[in-house]
């Protein structure tokens, strides 16, 4: 093992595993706003607000109730998905027809009043969960428990997703709009019921991201501008509505960032993320593993 | 095209814009009438792309290379925003170019777009923050007050030649507008932001088109970042650029209207007397319930009013002047669905 380990430079191996571990959660995030997108055909620019939201709502549970945060965590689930539903029935539903910019530009809105409603409500303080995890040492590497828990609790969440998604009816009927939104209202089908089903699940796994990123991070109003702006990246990259292209392009995003934040500062990673991410618009303008049309 | 009536009104309304300060000196109020300019330009330059179903949110970069671009060369190079501006000008027209072409050469268009543009601003948010030993990062950054000649440095004290600069400026973005108004791209967009393969059958060289008016917009963005940052002589990478100042134009320019030339002035008059009266009226209390009026504010015009108040007063005013263009109606999109 530790012959292996001195072949390659040590503190890249490290971020190497990191970015990995960070990929995990970008993933669970491209994997609710491609769900959304590719059911209901809007982005959700606030998408990350909501995040912001669950993670103030464990913050309150943990810190002010004393809730422990297992439990607070599938209340925190809850509460956003319903929230997502909120979104849906109230600035989607009447848009639905309108042309796809103004939802764009309705969630931007929403952005603006969740960011607003947490700065006047919480104020802008910089928060934090105060759950000091231990740091797992494996070699001279050092890796945070709690990214290691959020990476596996991303891929249990993206597995019980996709196990919904292929084996329940409701799955099967989101997966088939996703196809065709006209026929499948004539196929019987609740178009309605479905996207509130969707923006339910798309809130939901919004939440469990929460869960996992107050672990990692203080929460004040403006965290969601942190992830959010990478995340809709992520899924352009990966093709809007494409779950797998989303998976690998959060991955290969992370270790940008990661191998970037290595050899420079993290904002330079980010730099280099969003250059690569606008230099592959122009190779595979519709995503890594879209087919030509 | 434009009557005698209009012409007259014009040259009166401006007549008594120009003679204002003179008559009328308080401070405070001029700086809100400066601000007012300054972002009306930068929200008619975003309007010029925007109203052709071009909607970006990078204008926040372009907005942010005028201001530091200019500040930069003057801090550190000595060089005159004389020069310096119309080299952030430059510097902003070659990223549209850059970003533009090959996003109108491959036809990415709606969600695409804005993404892209998106990341575009995102970028030069991150630029600006990571070489903070030159721009002083998040920290903000000040030009450097000059102890030489004022006119070639740009900078005044008095607030009546910045009223009158912003003015000037603004009524070149007007102009522009119009301009751009009767020329034949007009109608060249108004068909790309219709159907662009139609468009494109019928003779239009589509992406020609889309970059002609990307460059005018982000040139004209920069513009007003530079006068902006030459004005308030300090400029933060919150303030000046990033996806939130991109927001803000988008919402601005909604609210006020879209699709008539002076739809993007009231807007920035609605939004920053809204933000001016919050401050004033409730203080530090009052930090965050702006944006939280502005966001709730946005999605209700999306949903009820989308061509914005002013478009939709002259719209009520003169309903059988005006042919409905489909890209502002709703109806059409449901006519048709799956475009």
């Amino acid at each position: 093992m530790q012959a292996f380990l001195d072949i390659f430079d040590i503190y890249l191996l490290e971020a190497v595993i990191n970015g990995i571990l960070l990929g995990g959660v970008l993933a669970l995030l491209a994997l609710g706003l491609n769900l959304i997108f590719g059911v209901i055909d809007v982005t959700w620019i606030c998408y990350a607000e909501l995040v912001m939201i669950g993670m103030y709502a464990m913050y309150f549970m943990v810190q002010y109730y004393g809730v422990s945060y297992f439990v607070a965590a599938p209340l925190t689930i809850l509460l956003v998905a319903i929230l997502g539903a909120a979104l849906h029935y109230l600035v989607i539903a009447p848009l639905l027809t309108a042309p796809p910019i103004n939802q764009l530009l309705a969630t931007g809105g929403v952005l603006f009043v969740l960011q607003s409603f947490a700065t006047v409500a919480f104020g802008i303080d910089f928060r934090n969960l105060g759950i000091r995890l231990p740091v797992l040492a494996l070699g001279d590497m050092n890796f945070s428990y709690a990214r290691l828990l959020s990476f596996l609790a991303a891929l249990v969440g993206m597995v019980a997703v996709y196990l919904f998604m292929t084996r329940t009816f409701t799955g099967t009927a989101i997966r088939a709009i996703s196809q065709d939104r006209q026929i499948m209202a004539l196929m019987g089908v609740d178009t309605k019921r479905i996207y509130l089903i969707t923006s339910a699940i798309g809130g939901g796994l919004a939440g469990l991201a929460a869960c996992l990123l107050v672990l990692q991070y203080d929460v004040h109003p403006f965290v969601g501008l942190s992830f959010g702006p990478i995340t809709f990246l992520i899924c352009v990259l990966g093709g809007l509505g494409n779950f797998i292209g989303g998976f690998i392009a959060a991955f290969v995003f992370a270790e940008i960032i990661s191998l970037g934040g290595l050899f420079s500062d993290l904002e330079w990673g980010y730099v280099l993320a969003f250059a690569f991410f606008i230099v592959m618009m122009f190779i595979r303008p519709a995503g890594l593993l879209a087919r030509r049309r | 095209m434009m009557g005698q009536g209009r012409l007259a009104a014009w040259g009166i309304g401006l007549a008594a814009l120009v003679a204002l300060p003179f008559v009328y000196r308080d401070p405070y109020h001029l700086h809100i009438l400066v601000l007012i300019l300054i972002w009306s330009f930068a929200y008619t330059s975003w309007s010029m792309m925007g109203r052709f179903g071009l909607v970006s949110l990078g204008h926040g970069g372009f907005m942010g290379i005028g201001a530091y671009v200019t500040a930069l060369l003057w801090n550190h190079l000595g060089v005159s925003p004389w020069i310096g501006i119309p080299v952030s000008m430059v510097a902003a027209g070659a990223l549209a170019l850059i970003v533009g072409y090959p996003c109108f050469r491959f036809r990415i268009t709606g969600h695409y777009f804005v993404l892209v543009t998106l990341a575009l601003s995102g970028i030069v948010l991150q630029v600006i923050t990571a070489t903070r030993d030159y721009t002083g990062g998040s920290l903000g950054y000040t030009p450097n007050r000059t102890s030489g000649n004022k006119l070639l440095a740009l900078q005044f004290d008095d607030k009546i030649t910045w009223y009158l600069i912003a003015l000037g400026v603004w009524l070149f973005g007007i102009v522009v507008w119009h301009w751009v108004d009767r020329s034949m791209s007009r109608y060249a967009l108004e068909a790309i932001s219709e159907d662009e393969d139609a468009a494109a059958a019928a003779g239009v060289d589509v992406t020609a088109e889309k970059l002609k008016i990307t460059l005018l917009s982000a040139l004209m963005t920069a513009l007003a970042g530079a006068i902006y940052c030459q004005y308030q002589m300090f400029i933060t990478p919150d303030t000046v650029s990033g996806i939130a100042v991109s927001l803000q134009m988008v919402f601005a320019a909604i609210v006020g209207g879209l699709f008539v030339s002076l739809g993007p002035t009231f807007g920035a008059v609605i939004t920053i007397l809204l933000a001016e009266t919050l401050r004033i009226g409730f203080g530090t209390k009052a930090v965050g319930w702006d944006n939280l009026v502005y966001g709730v504010l946005l999605v209700l015009f999306i949903i009820f009013l989308p061509k914005g108040i002013l478009g939709s007063v002259l719209d009520r005013l003169k309903p059988q002047r005006k042919v409905p263009r489909a890209h502002e109606q709703e109806a059409v999109q449901i006519a048709r669905p799956g475009t």
